[in-house]
């Protein structure tokens, strides 16, 4: 049987708990870890000509620190835990983007952190793991 | 020097402007303006001889008319498939966060969608009939290949960086593509090139708009003297554009395409509430487009001025907006000139067009229902309007009559238009003069402190000299920039037929359906 792969969603630095939790079970059925950041961006926002210029750098420096500060201690973190890891970073609509992300690579289950579900604007606009909680095609695991 | 002489005015005048001295302070600004760049604009409208054809409005209609044959119709042929590249199917996923065509046609978009839409279709209307509306829409459509042309120039040469960030335009086609074509004069032309955007930055793309908003705001608020809203204006502009306070901008460029939306969907309501009235003012338009309908002019007349205001409103060969598509990222230079021909499209034909049905329909020009011709005003030499107004007003009272609350609401999508074009405006003339005088932190704020000055300049003149002047700054730049765009045409063609034959043979991948 081919190894199977869990997608953990990212969100930022401090979020330890979803990590360390979808590490956990990775190690006891033999999963590698996907670990997914996504960074907020949509196509079709309103630019000044200005940021259109400096887009290109901006992007490239973006992703430069997510994957400095947020992915490659993610992935230290999940190794020290003996499970096998890789960090991707990419941009678009959030929820939409792990998703699309999970079902390309195959991915058999979704582990996202329940952070943030309280603020102001998760409650008007809804937030990550109650939008993946509804779209998501593959179980999903909400970590408190 | 002109530009001295401006600001030694300027300078002196400043120090004694209070509000007693206003009103010598916006006529010596007009004095100074009429003096110093009268014979120019005399020059670029000088009409054809015998005729009162201007020479500079036949060559854009003949240039547009050369790409659209030379391109086989790109902008019917190739209109659906821009309108799939601004909706992101032929996008890679994997470039996501790069700066997507939609947001390139939306930048330059609020850069040319502004008071050319309010303000000078309503002059073109007044001045050339109900007719002006038919040949303003049929030079915009011609007008879509000629920035198809340039959009694609724009990319293909632009200067890539070290640093990620990118410089193009005419300046840097004109001389990268002459040099490739072993043609000669390159150099010169991207100079003389550069000259006329910086003053036509500061002309139509900063004068006419500070001056369009303050006569806009005095008609909401009450007359005053123009340089209080210029000062205010240009208090802004400066935080933005030398302070980087990107919020306001960023507030901007998000309010401005709601109110192009906003606009559009009035009108809509206004054509519909007098849906009795289409069937006649259409007949209006096809008459007076080859009539006159009485207008002085004549046929000519409604041409000269549908053809005039498409130019100015939606900057086909003029050259501005092959510097704003430049800046995107794409692996295809094609892919942006089909994008960018959107943008006469959606500037003239939809959004012009609208303007000139509503000051049509709703009748505030004077008609004589008795003769069926339009009441002339030979001394204002327009079509005579209740209270003799023109430009923002006459608009703003033609939407009066179906939305009393409308001309708040223009005062503030005019300001707004007039900011963010000045944005964009700031920008053009900015990769001019950094082209001229190289890079440089210092040297950009000379020139970001000098557009600020010219607000003030463009609030407190009146509209004849300043209007005058930012369209004949606009078409010089076109007579350079389509002059580039016949030589370097063939190279165009090139990057065309090799993308439709990758585009049929499937190797350019749909990446959604």
């Amino acid at each position: 049987m081919t190894q199977e792969t869990y997608v953990v969603a990212h969100e930022d630095a401090e979020g330890h708990d979803v990590l360390d939790y979808a590490a956990a079970q990775a190690a006891k059925s033999g999963a590698k870890l996907h670990i997914l950041h996504v960074l907020e961006w949509s196509p079709y926002s309103f630019l000044t000509p200005q940021e259109i210029e400096e887009r290109h750098a901006r992007r490239r420096a973006e992703m430069e620190r997510a994957q400095e500060h947020i992915i490659d201690p993610a992935v230290k973190r999940a190794e020290a835990a003996g499970v096998s890891a890789e960090g991707e970073i990419r941009y678009g609509a959030v929820v939409e983007t792990i998703v699309d992300r999970a079902e390309k690579i195959g991915a058999s289950m979704i582990f996202v952190g329940r952070a943030g579900g309280n603020s102001f604007s998760a409650r008007v606009f809804g937030s990550v793991p109650l939008g993946l909680a509804q779209a998501a095609s593959i179980p999903t695991v909400i970590v408190p | 020097m002109k530009l001295a002489t401006f600001f030694a005015s300027f300078a002196a005048l400043i120090g004694s402007a209070l509000p007693a001295a206003a009103q010598s302070f916006d006529e010596r600004i007009n004095q100074i303006f009429a003096d110093y760049t009268g014979w120019y604009v005399g020059f670029i409208f000088a009409p054809l001889p015998g005729t009162n054809f201007s020479w500079i409005a036949l060559w854009l209609v003949v240039g547009a008319l050369v790409f659209t044959f030379y391109f086989g119709f790109i902008q019917f042929k190739g209109f659906w498939h821009s309108i799939r590249l601004v909706k992101g199917d032929y996008s890679d996923p994997n470039d996501a966060g790069e700066v997507s065509h939609f947001q390139a046609l939306a930048t330059a978009l609020s850069g040319t969608v502004g008071l050319g839409n309010i303000a000078g279709v309503a002059v073109a209307v007044s001045i050339g009939g109900p007719g002006a509306t038919f040949w303003m829409v049929i030079a915009g459509l011609f007008g879509m290949a000629t920035k198809f042309t340039e959009c694609t120039l724009g990319v293909k040469y632009r200067n890539e960086y070290q640093d990620g960030t990118v410089s193009g335009g005419p300046m840097y086609y004109i001389t990268k593509g002459f040099k490739e074509r072993g043609l000669p004069g390159g150099p010169i032309l991207a100079v003389l090139f550069c000259i006329f955007t910086i003053l036509g930055a500061l002309g139509g793309g900063n004068m006419f708009q500070a001056n369009q908003a303050h006569a806009q705001l005095a008609g909401v608020l009450g007359d005053y003297p123009g340089w209080i809203t210029g000062l205010a204006i240009a208090g802004v502009t400066f935080a933005v554009i030398v302070g980087g306070i990107k919020s306001i901008a960023r507030v901007t460029e998000k309010v401005v395409p709601f109110m192009g939306v906003f606009y559009v969907i009035v009108s809509v309501i206004i054509l519909l509430m007098n849906i009795d009235m289409i069937g006649w003012a259409f007949g209006q338009i096809f008459a007076g487009a080859f009539t006159g309908l009485g207008v002085a002019g004549g046929f000519t007349g409604a041409l000269i001025q549908g053809f005039r205001r498409a130019a100015f409103s939606n900057e086909a060969g003029i050259g501005s907006a092959a510097i704003a598509h430049s800046a995107v990222r794409t692996k295809e230079p094609v892919t942006e000139g089909y994008v960018a021909l959107l943008e006469p499209f959606i500037d003239t034909v939809v959004i012009c067009t609208m303007t000139a049905l509503v000051i049509v329909i709703t009748g505030v020009l004077n008609f004589d229902a008795e003769t069926g011709l339009y009441v002339w005003n030979a001394e204002l030499g327009r079509i005579g309007t209740d209270g003799d107004v023109t430009g923002v007003q006459l608009t703003s009272a033609a939407y009066a009559q179906a939305f009393s609350w409308f001309p708040v609401l223009l005062a503030v999508a005019v300001v707004l238009f007039a900011f963010s074009t000045m944005i964009s405006w700031s920008y053009y003339g900015l990769k001019a003069w950094t082209y001229l005088f190289g890079e440089g932190a210092a040297k950009e704020i000379v020139f970001k402190v000098i557009f600020c000055l010219f607000i003030v300049i463009g609030a407190s003149a009146n509209l004849g000299p300043v209007i005058d002047f930012s369209d004949a700054m606009l078409f010089s730049m076109a007579i350079v920039n389509i002059i580039a765009l016949y030589l370097l045409m063939p190279i165009v063609r090139g990057e065309l037929s090799s993308y439709v034959e990758r585009l049929r043979s499937g190797q350019i991948m749909r990446y959604k359906d």
